[in-house]
C-alpha cells in the first residue's frame, strides 16, 4: 500500500543552485545547447536574439575596490507553479501550447502547436522563453550529431528549458522495463546539473525527502528569484552573501530580504 | 465616367483626380504589402523585435486601432439601444471606420504571429484562461457583425440598389440593425476588455499587472471604457479630415456636438477611474512587489514621468474638460484640439501598456530594453492606414455614407 501511495504522489522537480560555488564557466550553457539541439547563428553577438535555455547572468554588488564582488547566476526556466499551476506563461498561452504538469511540476512546450504569438514571452519575468526568429541552420555535418530524443524547432515558435524532460521519459522507460514504478534520483538528472564542474547545481524532486534538493531548499540562505510576484518558481538559489540574496528580488528602501511575506 | 455609380444629389471630384489619389495611396499600400510579404516569407527576423521585446509596434497598433474603432460599437449602442436618433447621421461612417480598424487589426495579427498558417490553432486548441483567446473569439465575431453592418451600406449603392433582391435585403438588414448593434456592443465589451486584460493579468510584469474583480483586472474595464470614450472622438476626427479633404460639411453641427459631448463625459468619467487605478497601482500594487512608481519612469532614455502626464493630463483631463464645458465644446478649434489630444491620449495608453511593459526590467540585475521598429514594421503598420484611406475614398464616392450631405451641400 505504501509503495502504491508513493507511486501516485506528485513530483515537483526543481533545482537548488549554490551561487557561492558557481564560477560562471558556462559549462551548463554548453551542455544545454548540445543536449537540447539548441540552434545558434554565425553571429551571436546580439544576445537578445540568442537562444539560451540556460543563461548565466553576471551580478555585481556595484561597489568599488576593495569591496567589489561579483556573482554568476545560472538561470534556467523556473518551471513556475504559480497559484495551483497557473504559472505566468501557462495561463496566458491562447492555444494551450504550454502546460503545467501536476505529475512532475514541469512546464512543457508543444512546439508543433505553438503559432508564435509570444504572449508567454511577455508574461515571463525571467526572460526564460525564446523565439525562433530564424530557422535553425546547422554547420555542415552537425545535423547528424543532433540528439534524436529532442525535436528541433522551426522558425516562428517559442522554446524554453524543459528540465531535459526527454531524460525523464528515458528514465521512466528504464524503470518500467526493470519492473519499477518510480524513477531514482540519479536516474533523472538534467544535462546542466551533470556538466557543472563545481557541482553548483543540484536537481531532484523537491517533494521527496530522500532527494538532496529537499534539504538544500530549506537552507536559511535559500531564496527564489522574484518570489514576491507570486510566480512560485521551482529553482532555488543559495548564497551566504546578503547582497546576492537581495539581488533576487525587488525591495523598497526600508525593506529587508527574508522579512517579506510571500504568497507561496 | 462613373457618374452612374455616384449617389444622387451629391457632387464628387472628377474620376481622374480620384484615380490619382487612389494611385498615390495605393503606392504606399503596395509598399506595406511588400513588407508584409517579406515578413511572411522570410519570417519575423525582418522586425526589430527580440526576446525582450516579444510584443512591439504591431501589438500597439492592434490595441490602438481597436480602441479608436470603438466608435462603431459605442455610436451603434447610443443610436439603437439608448435611442439617440440624431446619430443616424454619423453611424454609417462610424461603422465604416470600425470595419477598417477591425479588419486592419486582424491583418496585423496575421502578420505578427510567427506561424501564420497555424493561426487557427487559437480557436482549435483554445485556452479558456487566456485573454488572447477571448480577444480572438470576440474580435472575429465582432468583425463579422461589422461586416453585416457594412453590407447594407454597400447595397445602397445606386446601381446595386436597383436590383430588387439587394434593395430588399438592405432594407430588411437596416430593420434588424438594432439586434446587431446590441450584439456588437456585447462583443466589444468583452474584446476591448480582454485586450486590457492582456497586460493586466501579467502578474510577472509589475508595470502592467493590476488587481481586479474575479478573473478581470481593472485594465479590463478601463480598456472598454476608454474605447467607448475615445472611439467617438476618433470618428469625429475622421469626419473632420474627410470634410477638409472634400471641402464640404458632411454632418450637421448638432450631431457633432452631441457625439463630442458624450465622448467628453465618457472621457471625464474614464480619466477619473484611470487616475484612481494609477494611484492604487502606484501606492499599493507596485510597492507590494518591491517597486516604487519612479522605478518605472527613471534610469532609461525614453520613459520618463512625462509619458504619464501626457496620457492622463494632456490626453485625458484637458480634452475631457474642453468637451464637457458647452462653451469650449462649441468652439470648433478647441473641440478639434480636444479630439486630437484624446486620440493621442488613448494611443499613448495603449503604447505604454504594450511597449513600456516590455521595457521595464523586472529582475533587479536586468536592464531597460529599448526598441525601435524596422522599416518592415513601420510599412506594415502604415499599410492599414493606406487601406483605410482607399476604403473611405471608395465608400464616400460611391455610397450614401452621410445622409445629411445632400441637404448641407445642395447641387444646383
Amino acid at each position: 500500500m505504501k509503495k502504491a501511495a508513493d507511486h501516485t504522489k506528485p513530483k515537483r522537480y526543481g533545482m537548488v543552485i549554490d551561487l557561492d560555488k558557481c564560477t560562471g564557466c558556462g559549462a551548463c550553457m554548453v551542455a544545454c545547447f548540445a543536449e537540447n539541439n539548441i540552434p545558434f547563428k554565425k553571429d551571436e553577438s546580439e544576445k537578445l536574439l540568442s537562444i539560451t535555455w540556460m543563461r548565466v547572468y553576471k551580478l555585481s554588488n556595484k561597489k568599488k575596490y576593495p569591496d567589489t564582488d561579483i556573482c554568476y547566476l545560472p538561470r534556467p526556466c523556473m518551471h513556475c507553479e504559480g497559484h495551483e499551476g497557473h504559472s505566468p506563461c501557462v495561463s496566458v498561452c491562447p492555444a494551450t501550447v504550454t502546460d503545467y504538469s501536476t505529475e512532475t511540476g514541469i512546464v512543457s512546450q508543444i512546439y508543433t502547436r505553438c503559432f508564435g504569438c509570444r504572449y508567454c514571452m511577455a508574461a515571463c519575468p525571467y526572460h526564460a522563453r525564446y523565439f525562433n526568429w530564424w530557422d535553425p541552420v546547422w554547420p555542415k555535418g552537425m545535423e547528424k550529431m543532433l540528439s534524436p530524443d529532442v525535436s528541433v524547432r522551426m522558425r516562428g515558435v517559442v522554446e524554453k528549458c524543459s528540465f531535459c524532460y526527454h531524460r525523464y521519459q528515458r528514465a521512466k522507460d528504464k524503470a518500467y522495463v526493470e519492473g519499477r514504478t518510480d524513477v531514482e534520483e540519479e536516474e533523472y538528472q538534467t544535462a546542466c546539473t551533470q556538466a557543472c564542474p563545481a557541482r553548483a547545481i543540484t536537481f531532484g524532486d523537491l517533494n521527496n525527502p530522500k532527494h538532496k534538493v529537499y534539504e538544500l531548499k530549506q537552507d536559511p540562505h535559500a531564496f527564489r528569484l522574484l518570489e514576491r510576484l507570486g510566480t512560485n518558481p521551482k529553482v532555488y538559489y543559495v548564497s551566504s552573501r546578503e547582497w546576492v540574496r537581495k539581488s533576487g528580488d525587488n525591495y523598497l528602501k526600508h525593506e529587508e530580504p527574508g522579512h517579506i511575506a510571500t504568497k507561496h | 465616367m462613373d457618374s452612374a455609380l455616384i449617389p444622387k444629389g451629391v457632387q464628387r471630384c472628377s474620376l481622374g483626380k480620384f484615380t490619382l489619389l487612389i494611385a498615390v495611396v495605393g503606392a504606399v499600400l503596395l509598399w506595406g504589402v511588400y513588407a508584409m510579404l517579406l515578413c511572411w516569407i522570410k519570417g519575423l527576423n525582418q522586425t526589430n523585435m527580440n526576446d525582450y521585446y516579444g510584443f512591439a509596434l504591431w501589438i500597439w497598433a492592434d490595441l490602438a486601432v481597436i480602441a479608436l474603432g470603438g466608435g462603431a460599437f459605442f455610436t451603434g449602442f447610443l443610436k439603437y439601444i439608448v435611442g439617440k436618433d440624431e446619430l443616424k447621421n454619423i453611424i454609417n461612417y462610424a461603422v465604416l471606420i470600425g470595419f477598417i480598424c477591425y479588419s486592419s487589426a486582424l491583418l496585423i495579427l496575421a502578420i505578427d504571429i510567427g506561424q501564420p498558417l497555424r493561426g487557427w490553432f487559437i480557436f482549435w486548441h483554445a485556452n479558456v484562461h487566456s485573454m488572447l483567446t477571448e480577444v480572438a473569439f470576440c474580435l472575429s465575431c465582432y468583425f463579422a457583425v461589422l461586416t453585416i453592418e457594412y453590407i447594407p451600406l454597400i447595397l445602397e449603392n445606386r446601381q446595386l440598389n436597383k436590383v430588387p433582391f439587394f434593395h430588399h435585403l438592405a432594407h430588411n438588414m437596416h430593420g434588424i440593425m438594432a439586434v446587431f448593434a446590441a450584439t456588437g456592443a456585447f462583443l466589444s465589451f468583452f474584446h476591448q476588455g480582454s485586450l486590457g486584460g492582456v497586460s493586466g493579468v501579467l502578474f510577472g510584469r509589475p508595470f502592467g499587472y493590476r488587481e481586479g474583480v474575479f478573473v478581470w483586472p481593472w485594465t479590463f474595464f478601463l480598456f472598454t471604457w476608454s474605447a467607448a470614450a475615445y472611439g467617438p472622438s476618433f470618428t469625429l476626427m475622421c469626419t473632420k479630415i474627410l470634410e477638409k479633404a472634400s471641402g464640404k460639411q458632411l454632418v450637421k453641427d448638432n450631431v457633432v456636438d452631441l457625439l463630442a459631448k458624450i465622448s467628453g463625459w465618457m472621457i471625464l468619467t474614464y480619466i477619473i477611474a484611470k487616475i484612481a487605478d494609477t494611484l492604487y497601482w502606484a501606492l499599493v500594487t507596485a510597492p507590494a512587489r518591491g517597486h516604487t512608481l519612479m522605478d518605472f519612469y527613471s534610469n532609461n532614455p525614453v520613459y520618463g514621468i512625462w509619458i504619464l502626464v501626457l496620457e492622463i493630463v494632456l490626453g485625458g483631463i484637458i480634452p475631457a474638460i474642453i468637451l464637457v464645458v458647452p462653451g469650449t465644446r462649441r468652439n470648433g478649434y478647441l473641440r478639434m484640439t480636444a479630439i486630437i489630444l484624446g486620440v493621442i491620449g488613448v494611443s499613448v495608453n495603449r503604447w505604454v501598456m504594450v511597449l513600456q511593459v516590455m521595457a521595464v526590467p523586472v529582475m533587479p540585475f536586468d536592464f531597460w530594453a529599448m526598441y525601435y521598429p524596422s522599416w518592415q514594421e513601420v510599412a506594415t503598420t502604415i499599410l492599414p492606414v493606406a487601406y483605410g484611406i482607399i476604403l473611405i475614398a471608395l465608400s464616400y464616392r460611391y455610397l450614401p455614407i452621410f445622409p445629411q450631405e445632400p441637404e448641407l451641400n445642395p447641387v444646383d
